[in-house]
């Protein structure tokens, strides 16, 4: 019997992300994928698999899976959530072990928000449209994790890493995202506020987008509605409430409101790990 | 047809910007076809074309490419995908029930009675020019311009599955229930999207569709 995880309590929201699925946006399906890249990849290598392999994405910790029907190796990358196989610590940023019967438990992160728990072979849920990932805004892909859930785990490819320990990220405590300025940035009366502002994550953010609360971004009066336009991860839109959102994985594939800016790619992994309540900035980059 | 405005959008997309619809399409269908090297999605949208590139592509390596592609005037109406033929065997036909809760409005709005909303509706085809509110949801253009309605003062917080709608020069319909602020004129039976049938949305881009009312 090949291994599989049982799902004994999923914490506040545990998703099955890989990479997404990219090319689906003409029929209103987004990318989606893990929120943060970056964290998903370094998990699946640590543990020898594909980077684009289906993982956990434990938001805030509080999973607990216990391991049935054979040995598995895993690595928790992202926020540094405490690891507890059987109650005995082991760690984020490391390659454990855990045979059946096994229970393994992400505590609380001390910083950051998301956790990625990959395990060697990946998580074998049927793909929706070429990928494992959940969607939230679409609904679409494997739902989110309840207890009960059984997430059977594939055949291994490849041969193990050598490097079992990975260096510890520090705390992101200062963020500062690199941005663009974007294809409307002219909609508003100044898009430098963005900059200028100490910004903080609100607390009505989720994988869709961030909304950034501290300041205000008003519209310059007198232009016509803008149509609807398409939209990716990390476009910072303003409604006319003035108050932005930075979108994240799960963002809409269209949208009616100007992006003013648009973060850079790498620099959106990052923002993913950031708490609703904590600080953010961010400052122009020159266009490359 | 003009050159497309192309505009910054970060570091892993270009936005074209375009005069209309039609242009939007054969945009799209152009970039799709050219298949350059790098391009990773395409979203259409009411005027624009967003160009998603792949992680490993350099923007301004497309952003060339892109400034070499010539595009072919899309028909609104007619053919879609420019193939011969009356255009009528291909289109995706959707009956409807018009018995929606703002058929009345709209009839007022357009000046027309709520039979000639219905005969406007259905007599000519549309085509789906975009999509993204949800999964398997098209704007669909070209139809009879006496259709162009605001759309409602207030959205509904619910309009179920199947619920046919207009708003400015769009119609549509909606896939699954959903909050939504177009005008409500009709109702349809057909499945919008099904995850199981492949391809799971009944609608996509450059697709012709016919209205049909259905009795009673």
């Amino acid at each position: 019997m090949s291994a599989a995880l049982l799902v004994r309590a999923p914490g506040p929201l545990t998703l099955v992300e890989d990479l997404g699925r990219p090319g689906q946006s003409a029929i209103g399906v987004g990318r989606s994928g893990a929120a943060d890249r970056a964290s998903l990849r370094l998990a699946n290598r640590a543990v020898g698999n594909p980077e684009g392999a289906a993982a956990l994405e434990v938001t805030l910790g509080g999973l607990e899976v216990e391991v049935l029907g054979g040995h598995v190796w895993f690595c928790v990358t992202g926020a540094p959530a405490p690891v507890r196989v059987d109650g005995r610590d082991t760690g984020p940023y490391t390659v454990s072990a855990a045979g059946p019967g096994c229970v393994v438990r992400l505590g609380v992160p001390p910083h950051g928000l998301r956790s990625y728990l990959a395990v060697r072979g990946g998580v074998d849920v049927p793909p929706v449209l070429g990928s494992r990932s959940r969607d939230v805004l679409a609904g679409v892909g494997p739902a989110p994790l309840r207890k009960g859930t059984e997430l059977p785990v594939g055949a291994a490819v490849g041969s193990f890493p050598d490097a079992d320990v990975l260096p510890l990220p520090p705390a992101d405590d200062d963020v500062v995202l690199a941005a663009f300025r974007g294809p409307r940035a002219s909609r508003v009366r100044d898009a430098d506020v963005l900059v200028r502002t100490a910004w903080t994550a609100s607390e009505r953010s989720d994988r869709v987008g961030m909304r950034l609360a501290g300041g205000s971004l008003p519209h310059r009066p007198g232009a016509p509605e803008l149509p609807s336009e398409g939209a990716y991860r990390g476009a910072v839109q303003v409604p006319p409430s003035g108050e932005p959102v930075l979108f994240l994985a799960d963002h809409p594939v269209t949208g009616g409101y100007p992006v003013v800016a648009v973060v850079l790619d790498a620099d959106v992994d990052r923002a993913a790990q950031v708490r609703p309540g904590q600080g953010l900035r961010l400052r122009w980059r020159d266009p490359s | 047809m003009s050159r497309p405005r192309l505009l910054p959008y970060g570091d892993r997309a270009l936005l074209l910007e375009l005069e209309d619809a039609a242009e939007v399409l054969a945009w799209t269908d152009a970039v799709g076809r050219a298949r350059l090297p790098g391009v990773a999605d395409l979203v259409p949208a009411a005027r624009t074309l967003l160009v998603v590139t792949s992680e490993d592509a350099d923007v301004s390596a497309v952003r060339g490419a892109l400034a070499g592609l010539e595009a072919a005037p899309a028909p609104v109406t007619g053919p879609a995908d420019g193939r011969e033929g009356d255009g009528e065997d291909d289109a995706v036909v959707i009956p409807v029930t018009y018995d929606g809760p703002d058929l009345a409005d709209v009839a007022r709005l357009t000046g027309l009675d709520e039979a000639e909303v219905v005969r406007a509706h259905t007599a000519t085809s549309w085509r789906v020019a975009f999509g993204g509110f949800a999964p398997g949801f098209g704007y669909l253009v070209g139809g009879d311009g006496r259709l162009h309605v605001p759309r409602r003062d207030s959205a509904r917080t619910r309009v179920p599955a199947g619920a046919v709608g207009l708003a400015g020069e769009y119609t549509g319909v909606y896939p699954r229930e959903s909050p939504g602020g177009w005008q409500l004129i009709g109702s349809t039976t057909a499945t919008m999207w099904d995850l199981d049938r492949d391809p799971p949305a009944l609608l996509r881009p450059g697709a012709r569709v016919r209205f049909r009312e259905r009795d009673g």
